[in-house]
């Protein structure tokens, strides 16, 4: 199943059941969305029987794939390029174009679909709870279940059509999601906005979709007999040398604009934060650990067309190197000011997603994946814990401010995996995200990127300075609001006394925030803050532990030996010929044994250390992957970031001790008093003015003027030229019948009708009425005929 | 000959129609004069196609029988609305269409 | 032209079973209601047994040819003869005509609009059917003509008659202008006959003697031709009878109008325009293109603007036909697939979607977006029909819609040979934002009706909840085909691009594809 290669050490590679059929694991969850929404409202548990046991089964499934995958790659030689299990089966075709769909499978589709089967199911498990009495229970699993079949979908994608079918099913999902609530305006508005904006980028997914097709069909069908859609035939085509630059340049730019919708990049990213209104277990999957990686899984995954077109480590920044650099520091300074605590780590969400895509702008191809699986683990976990805080402390408020605060007493797992997920984020050694994050800033200043190295850092020492203050205001200090027992329903008028009443009651209010009428169940027997139970705190513990484990998949400073996640997932560079590339699959059943046979051993006369892949044109063959290098790990640069956290960690803490705690005069309201500081505070409180733009001059532009212009000049000008036209005919025809008909015509026949007149006066008694009359008239004037007749032929 | 007598018949049907639309008040009876004149018509036709041997009289005469038959039917109907509204089918006393 | 099958009676009964069932319903007293309703229900079942049978005995390995072709003296004098026929390209459109005329009777079973009278209403829908079945089977020119003009009486008497406050305008001005375009037709259909040495209006033997006509004069019967299609799509700037049709006429008609009629124009362009006049087209095909760009932005602008849920739907329409008139105007087989299928699509989901304005109207008695809100409480089952009608309708992929937008789009990065490249591309990102809008206008729709809490006026216990429920038995009937339709081709678009596929290529025979 791989490229004949000559080479003495590269031996057969293995396969399995599980890696030759992975495109099931996306279909195990589409079927169940289908039982969910036909069968769910009747089963005992409300259809979340389905969503769960599909996850449990995608999860087997990704875990057998991935254990055979790594099979595979410790059978294989130590630089062989290990050829992705490829299979697809026609679609649909028309006008000589084919669309298959099928898979796609390697390393980067496995570590991701890792992520998205282990903690969609966690989720699934944690929500059973969590949204326990929920009115719209069934369809939430329907939409998360749906959520995983499509984002499972688009990670085993053979094609970039297979791959928008996911994109776009995820989008639907995030909207159906993020609207949960939809009673609350707030919420169908955050979801409006979430799939508006998202579905902006994708106008980018769809031409550079079209654009590389166009580009790539001819050189894909003529060299891998794959069609211009395919992902390897793409990948393999920018790194040819074969593409025009124009072609490839407009193409990567038009893809990356969908992954700055996809992933909340700067300037896309003001959807993210809004779509907080959703369950917090939404937030938890969707909008920190899976669906938001979208963009940044695209751009991995296209690699090769980004790294060509984009001209990574070409010597000068990017934009994608720019725009996830921007992204980390806007993004990091935004969570300062937040009070809902959700909020805080939507923007910590961004600002990370900033590093993945810097990472991958900067050529830190691996580290930037790598970041994905940790950061999904410890962020899925800390919305988890938000989650926990607000079900059972904060009386479902995320307002950290208002209603927490001393939670570390009342919840003591919470807050232990709460704290463990926090140093991972921070990336504080050796927990999870020290071993990503740091790896990133490494390769960014090891491949050049200087200034860019330290935007990372410095977005390191934000990120531990706001985890630092999130953390004192929900676990440390006085419990506050809700989380001291004080029920505050602004707005709520009938406060706590009608709560119970509403678990009953269809049509009941909401709360304010994170609010549904499940909760209201179980008010009557807990009112303190007190610990969750089991089903939500298991998922906790089990992410936390992971939070610390994670890391160790590539520890780097521990030696090469803990490089696995490198071995595993990183694509090898090596120049295979075109056969070689993947087992296809024509239909059903049908493979291709040629394209196992006809390896001509190319790439066995080719130096694996020079391999031309990246900026030079492969002599014979294709290569599928740009050659990146590492950097080499110094405990002295690991020691600098490090200090650097505990610098902002440290500084944050003793701030907000004397501002929140102790009050202190210099302190508090030093916004107020400072005319410049309190300048920057209101731009960050207002996002940079972001949102006011989009919403009042972009969309309201369109939605109000522009559009209303359109409409009137369909009305006036389009329609009042039919009506002007309709108008106009009946006035000329108006003029014509009163000058023309009437005068001129009317002129002649009135003339003549003077002269009829007086015949008419003459023969006016003839006209009697009298139909007697009229018969001898008539027989008369025949008879009169009949003579004259007979007169004139005689 | 034969073609004479019948040609006689036809015009003195015709005459006594001729007459009976002209001097007759009755609407009905006038109708029926209208029927002579047309019966008469036909009896000339049909004579003629005897004498010619070919048979478009004929044809003709059952046109104009079926025609006829329309004929009074929409004038029958035309005397019944006009009794219904009136009370009388006397003709002389129906001038609205006096000019 | 030979006779393929034996079968070539099917399609001269499917095309005219239905006034079959008009003489019968013409003897049943206007009273019988329910009577008439089942024996003009029972006609059009029956005419879609017939559909069914076609369907079945079509042989889709000869999809690009012609069969069940029939041919007998017509008007010889004018040397136009009966020829009927079908293909890849007029099969989908010709049974989608029928099946939706079956659900919208199965609509109108409880649902005759006023003032009432369902025998005279079924009547027309059946006469419809024939107008729209007979253009889709129609292969000379006069027979289409004939066709193409039955259908506009029915409609004007539809809206005239059954149509909202305005009727008289909106069914006069639907019939003027469409009327306008069909005159200017004639006389391109006259030119092209004249011009090819008055030898036959048959379609084939245009195709084959078309292009031998000089180039400036093809461009002259094109645009004949193209002013009598593009009222009847409708393009941009010739679309502004629609909206007005669309808000007055009755929900039957609107669906009937949306599904199928707007298709006959379209389908012009690929059944007449282009094959035969294949230099005229390539001329054309640039300005086709821009103004199907300019009509995408511009109906989702005008979508944008409206107040009324009906009329923001009816301007829908005109963005959504740019799309399949791009895709047209590519002039290649992939571009005039991607046309064809969101002609089907766009007749399944803006049908749907027209059917469920008209369900909202019969329970609100407005259409107001400001006045609905919060249908998903009130009518679960309703508003998520809706929110799924609206994704569909946005290019969802996965379900219909999505299949005629994008590979127009597509299709616009390389239109055939000869056609200025950068335009068109110019042309597919304009098309592509205009997906944007799509997603815009129409998510904004569901978001202020379906979420939300119902407005004060509607909220319950305020005299409306008699008429507010969720969807009845009929609806479910004649809604349930529509969706699993739309899911169906959204999963599995093979199913159709298989029979379009080898006819659009004949079609495109000239283009040297």
């Amino acid at each position: 199943m791989f490229a004949a290669s000559s080479e003495a050490a590269s031996a057969a590679l293995t396969s399995g059941f599980f890696l030759e059929n992975a495109w099931v694991i996306p279909v195990i969850p589409a079927v169940a969305f289908a039982l969910i929404i036909f069968f769910g409202r009747r089963m005992p548990m409300k259809g979340s029987e389905f969503g769960i046991l599909s996850m449990v089964a995608s999860l087997v499934f990704s875990g057998g794939a991935i254990m055979q995958w790594i099979d595979r790659v410790n059978g294989a030689g130590e630089e062989q390029f290990i050829a992705p299990i490829v299979k697809t089966w026609t679609w649909w075709q028309s006008g000589g174009m084919e669309f298959g769909l099928g898979q796609h499978v390697d390393g980067l589709t496995l570590a991701v679909l890792g992520v998205v089967a282990f903690i969609s199911t966690l989720v699934q498990i944690y929500s059973v709870e969590y949204l326990r009495g929920d009115r719209r229970y069934t369809h939430f699993f329907a939409s998360l279940t749906l959520f995983s079949a499509g984002m499972m979908n688009m990670v085993v994608a053979e094609n970039m059509i297979q791959l928008i079918l996911g994109w776009e099913i995820m989008g639907l999902c995030s909207f159906m999601l993020i609207g949960h609530w939809w009673e609350e305006g707030a919420n169908s508005r955050a979801a409006l906005k979430a799939f508006f904006t998202t579905r902006t980028g994708d106008v980018g997914l769809l031409a550079g979709t079209s654009i590389l097709f166009f580009a790539a069909n001819d050189w894909t069908q003529k060299t891998l007999g794959v069609s211009g859609f395919s992902i390897r035939g793409l990948s393999a085509w920018a790194l040819s040398g074969e593409p025009s630059h124009s072609a490839i340049v407009w193409g990567a730019a038009a893809l990356f604009i969908a992954a700055i919708g996809k992933s909340g990049q700067f300037p896309l990213h003001t959807w993210l934060p809004d779509a907080m209104a959703g369950p917090t277990p939404v937030s938890s999957l969707l909008h920190s650990s899976t669906m938001v990686v979208a963009g940044v899984f695209l751009v991995a995954r296209l690699y090769p067309v980004f790294f060509e077109g984009m001209d990574i480590l070409g010597g000068s920044s990017n934009f994608i190197v720019i725009i996830g650099g921007i992204t980390i520091v806007i993004a990091a300074a935004l969570a300062f000011v937040q009070t809902d605590i959700k909020k805080v780590l939507a923007y910590s969400t961004v600002s990370q997603l900033g590093y993945m895509m810097m990472g991958l702008g900067a050529g830190a191809w691996l580290p930037a994946v790598f970041h994905i699986f940790t950061h999904a683990f410890f962020k899925a976990c800390l919305f988890l814990g938000a989650g926990s805080i607000s079900h059972s402390a904060s009386h479902h408020s995320f307002e950290m401010k208002k209603d927490m605060g001393g939670l570390r007493k009342f919840m003591p797992v919470t807050f232990g995996t709460w704290v463990i997920s926090t140093l991972a984020l921070c990336g504080v050694f050796p927990f999870s995200g020290f071993f990503s994050k740091d790896e990133i800033i490494d390769n960014v200043g090891h491949n050049g990127y200087t200034l860019f190295m330290y935007v990372g850092l410095g977005g390191a020492f934000l990120t531990a300075a706001y985890m630092t203050r999130a953390t004192y205001l929900t676990f440390f200090g006085e419990p506050r609001g809700a989380a001291a027992g004080e029920h505050h329903d602004d707005g709520h008028g009938d406060a706590h006394a009608a709560h119970d009443d509403h678990a009953h009651d269809d049509h009941g209010h909401h709360d304010h925030h994170d609010a549904h009428a499940a909760h209201d169940g179980h008010h009557g027997d807990s009112h303190g803050p007190h610990e969750s139970p089991a089903l939500i705190t298991v998922p906790l513990v089990i992410l936390a532990t992971l939070a610390i484990g994670s890391g160790l998949l590539n520890a780097v400073p521990f030696g090469h030996s803990f490089e696995n996640f490198t071995k595993w997932v990183e694509p090898r560079v090596e120049v295979i010929s075109p056969t070689g590339l993947a087992t296809v699959v024509g239909g059903p059943g049908a493979s291709r044994p040629a394209a196992e046979e006809e390896g001509d051993g190319h790439s066995a006369e080719e130096g694996h250390h020079d391999s031309p892949c990246g900026k030079e044109t492969p002599k014979d063959g294709v290569c599928v992957a740009p050659q990146l290098s590492h950097a080499e790990f110094k405990w002295s640069k690991a020691a600098l970031s490090m200090i650097i956290v505990l610098l902002g960690m440290v500084i944050s803490w003793v701030l907000c001790v004397q501002l929140y705690d102790r009050k202190n005069k210099a302190l508090v309201g030093l916004t107020e008093r400072n005319a410049l500081l309190g300048r920057g505070y209101r731009f960050l409180v207002n996002k940079y003015y972001l949102d006011a733009l989009y919403e009042n001059v972009i969309v309201r532009g369109i939605a109000h003027p522009v559009s209303a212009a359109a409409y009137w000049v369909n009305q006036n000008v389009l329609d009042g030229a039919v009506n002007g036209a309709g108008n106009i005919t009946r006035k000329v025809s108006g003029w014509v019948y009163r000058n023309v008909d009437q005068r001129v015509v009317d002129g002649t026949v009135n003339a003549s009708g003077e002269a009829a007149r007086g015949l008419g006066g003459f023969l006016r008694p003839v006209q009697s009425g009298k139909v007697n009359q009229y018969g001898a008239l008539l027989f008369g004037t025949a008879a009169i005929g009949a003579l004259v007749l007979v007169i004139i032929n005689t | 000959m034969l073609l004479n007598q019948f040609l006689v018949l036809g015009a003195v049907l015709f005459s006594i129609g001729v007459y009976g639309v002209i001097a007759r008040r009755n609407a009905v009876l006038v109708l029926m004069s209208i029927e002579l004149i047309l019966n008469s018509v036909n009896i000339n036709l049909l004579a003629f196609s005897l004498r010619s041997g070919t048979p478009d009289g004929h044809t003709f005469a059952l046109y104009v029988i079926a025609v006829a038959a329309a004929e009074v039917g929409v004038g029958l109907a035309m005397v019944l609305l006009m009794y219904r509204n009136r009370r009388s089918i006397a003709l002389d006393e129906l001038a609205e269409m006096k000019g | 032209m030979e006779v393929l099958s034996d079968h070539n009676w099917v399609l001269s009964v499917g095309t005219f079973l239905p006034l079959v069932g008009v003489l019968i319903m013409l003897f049943i007293p206007k009273g019988e209601e329910a009577l008439n309703k089942a024996v003009g229900l029972g006609t059009a079942v029956a005419t879609l047994a017939v559909g069914i049978f076609t369907m079945i005995q079509f042989d889709y390995g000869k999809a690009g040819e012609m069969q069940f072709v029939a041919q007998t003296e017509w008007i010889s004098v004018i040397k136009s003869s009966y020829l009927i026929g079908v293909d890849g390209i007029s099969l989908p459109l010709y049974f989608l005509s029928m099946v939706i005329t079956v659900l919208v009777m199965i609509y109108s079973w409880d649902h005759v609009p006023s003032p009432g009278n369902p025998k005279a209403f079924f009547i027309l829908m059946l006469v419809l059917q024939t107008g729209m079945a007979g253009t889709f089977i129609a292969r000379d020119l006069i027979l289409f003509f004939v066709f193409f003009e039955l259908v506009l009486l029915p409609m004007y008497f539809m809206i005239g008659v059954w149509g909202g406050e305005n009727r008289q305008y909106a069914s006069l001005k639907f019939f003027l202008y469409t009327m306008f375009g069909s005159a200017l037709m004639l006389v391109a259909f006259l030119a092209l006959f004249f011009k090819t040495g008055a030898e036959s209006f048959s379609i084939p033997y245009l195709v084959e003697n078309g292009g031998a006509i000089a180039k400036n004069v093809q461009v002259w019967i094109f645009a004949g031709m193209f002013v009598g299609f593009a009222v009847k799509v409708p393009m941009f700037p010739f679309h502004t009878w629609l909206p007005d049709a669309h808000t007055q006429a009755p929900t039957q008609g609107s669906v009937i109008l949306a599904a199928i009629l707007l298709k006959l124009g379209t389908y012009g362009f690929v059944r007449i325009a282009i094959p035969i006049l294949p230099e005229a087209a390539k001329e054309w095909a640039p300005w086709i293109g821009l103004l199907s760009v300019i009509g995408i932005i511009y109906g989702a602008l005008g979508c944008l603007a409206q107040t009324d849920m009906k009329r923001l739907i009816a301007f829908s329409s005109v963005a959504h036909m740019g799309f399949v008139m791009l895709g047209i105007s590519t002039l290649t087989p992939f571009g005039l697939n991607a046309a064809m299928f969101g002609m089907v699509a766009h007749g399944l989901i803006t049908g749907m979607l027209f059917f469920l304005a008209g369900s909202v109207k019969e329970r609100y008695h407005t259409l107001e977006i400001k006045r609905l809100s919060g249908m998903l409480k009130q009518m679960p089952r309703l508003g998520w029909i809706l929110g799924f009608c609206a994704m569909a309708s946005l290019g969802l992929p996965g379900l219909a819609g999505f299949w005629g937008e994008f590979p127009a789009i597509l299709s616009a990065y390389q239109p055939a040979d000869g056609l200025p490249v950068e335009t068109f591309r110019t042309f597919m990102v304009v098309a592509a934002l205009g997906t944007v809008l799509a997603a815009g206008y129409l998510l904004w729709l569901y978001q202020r009706t379906a979420f939300g809490e119902p407005t004060a006026e509607f909220a319950p216990g305020h005299g409306h909840d008699e008429d507010i429920h969720d969807v009845g038995t009929f609806e479910w009937i004649a809604w349930t085909p529509l969706l699993v339709a739309i899911v169906v081709f959204g999963v599995y678009p093979q199913l159709m691009f298989k029979v379009l596929d080898p006819a659009v290529k004949v079609a495109l025979k000239a283009f040297g594809s």
